[in-house]
Order: structure tokens, then C-alpha cells, then sequence
């Protein structure tokens, strides 16, 4: 049983191996002549515009809300899917009507413009 | 060999717990929180319940997180949440004492080891674990699932209400 999740453990392990090797080699064979630009935190090079401890707007919480839902939906297709071929047409309408309920849904947030970035 | 990957993983999972409540940083904190995730994940692998893995990594180790640290970062704790909070932890230990007291009372009375109804490991083996769930859903509890669909629906509307709402 748990044999099939010998690949996952393997790429968990590369993952791991990379993420630190990268850091402890950098370390090892790195140059290492630091100056206060070269240790300042940076983005793409940009110069700093401010401090990024600022309050987010909800604009960004809306989005991962609606995400969670719509994720939520995906989570019931699993088992769906799974047994499609066994449940036929039956379970075809029943998901038809759980999409279309939440077609509803997604239809008021696009038409109320929730998804829009003004 | 699994146990040996069991106790590994447990002590991973309770050692991230521990630093979900001790980092003075809350995104230190979440970020601990995902490893926990994962490792409940492993535990459901474990169990023989790799839908329940599926979701446990899709909706709390991604869904739930990201809403967690939008709420640190909207709340912007990060700033001013640093000073150090004692408050209550006795009781905490205390708490955390007599659950473990009747977990480990109901684990030796064999009440949870043994598994209740006509669905056995070897069942969930042979049938596979996401098919009985999808049987179950689909057919004995057709109601509740597609109710499920108007509590999400009910949730999308208020969500978008209570965002767009003009102040």
C-alpha cells in the first residue's frame, strides 16, 4: 500500500536535497565580499518603495475567499469522477444540478463585478 | 518500517505544532502550520485514506493558508504582535494533560482501535477509498451534497457583500 508512494517520498527527498544543497554549497564555494547594497533587501533591483509590513487591501481577501470555494467544488469532482462510469446519467444530472447551483454563484460575482480591480 | 515512518513523521507534526504557537512572527507561524498539514496528510496516507490526503493538501495546506496569512497580512499583525504572550498557559497544560488522559484511556480500551460498521480496511482496500466515498456521496447522501452546493452558494453571495460593501 504505501509502496505507491515511494515516488512521492523520492521527489520530497530531491526537493529537500536541492533546497538545502543549493544553500550549503553557496555557502561553501560561494565569494563572499558583502557591502551594505549588496545586503539590503531588494526586489528585481527596483529601489525600495516603502516597508512591506503595510495593510493589504481586501481586494486580495475576496479573491481567496471566492478561490476557497470554488476549490471546494473542484474537491467534490474527485470522487465523481472516480465513479462516473459506474453511476451513469444519474450522476451526470446530480452534478449537473451542484454545478449549476454554483453556476448561479459565480454568475452574481462576475455580474457584481467582485472579480473586476477597480 | 512504517512505524519507524510514523514516529518520524509524528514528531515532525508535533514539533511544528509547537512552533506554530511559540514563532514571534505569525507568518513563521503559518508557515508552521503548513508543515502540520502535511504531515496530517502523511497520517491519512497512512490510514489508507489518500482522498482524505488529496483534500487535506488542496483545501487547508493551500485554501486555508492563504486565508490565513491575507488575514495577517490585512490585519498587518506582523508589526505589532511581537510582544510575548503568557497568558493562560497553565490551563493550557492542564487541558492538554487530561485529553491526552482520555485519549490514551480510550486507545487502551480498544473503543477506537477496532473499525464500527460493514466497512473494513479490507473493503476500503479492495473497493478503493475515494470510489466508497463517491459511492456513498453520490447515491445514500445525494441530499445532503447537493445542499452543500446552496451552503456554497449562500457563502460566494455573502462573501461578495460583505467586501463590496461601500464605506
Amino acid at each position: 500500500m504505501l509502496e505507491n508512494y515511494l515516488p512521492v517520498l523520492v521527489l520530497i527527498g530531491i526537493a529537500v536535497a536541492f533546497a538545502v544543497g543549493s544553500v550549503v554549497m553557496s555557502g561553501l564555494i560561494g565569494m563572499k565580499k558583502p557591502s551594505a547594497v549588496k545586503l539590503a533587501p531588494y526586489e528585481c533591483g527596483m529601489p525600495l518603495v516603502g516597508s512591506a509590513r503595510e495593510r493589504f487591501s481586501v481586494k486580495f481577501y475576496i479573491i481567496a475567499m471566492l478561490f476557497i470555494l470554488f476549490d471546494i467544488e473542484a474537491v467534490f469532482l474527485y470522487p465523481w469522477a472516480v465513479m462516473f462510469k459506474r453511476l451513469g446519467m444519474f450522476g451526470f444530472v446530480e452534478m449537473g444540478v451542484f454545478i449549476a447551483i454554483l453556476l448561479v454563484g459565480f454568475i452574481y460575482v462576475w455580474k457584481k463585478g467582485a472579480l473586476e480591480w477597480e | 518500517m512504517e512505524a519507524m515512518l510514523f514516529y518520524l513523521v509524528a514528531l515532525v507534526s508535533v514539533i511544528s505544532a509547537f512552533f506554530v504557537t511559540k514563532c514571534r512572527n505569525p507568518i513563521n507561524s503559518a508557515l508552521c502550520l503548513v508543515t502540520t498539514f502535511l504531515c496530517l496528510a502523511v497520517f491519512y496516507v497512512m490510514l489508507q485514506a489518500p482522498f482524505m490526503a488529496a483534500i487535506q493538501i488542496m483545501v487547508y495546506a493551500g485554501a486555508i493558508m492563504v486565508l490565513i496569512i491575507f488575514v495577517i497580512m490585512l490585519l498587518n499583525i506582523g508589526s505589532v504582535g511581537k510582544s510575548r504572550y503568557t497568558h493562560g498557559v497553565a490551563g493550557a497544560i492542564v487541558l492538554s494533560f487530561l485529553s491526552f488522559i482520555v485519549a490514551a484511556k480510550f486507545i487502551a480500551g480498544g473503543t477506537v482501535s477496532k473499525a464500527v460498521g460493514d466497512i473494513s480496511a479490507e473493503v476500503v482496500q479492495s473497493y478503493g477509498h475515494t470510489e466508497l466515498i463517491g459511492k456513498a456521496m453520490f447515491t445514500e447522501f445525494l441530499l445532503p451534497f447537493e445542499i452543500a452546493s446552496i451552503l456554497l452558494l449562500v457563502a460566494i453571495v455573502g462573501a461578495v457583500i460583505l467586501s463590496k460593501r461601500k464605506v
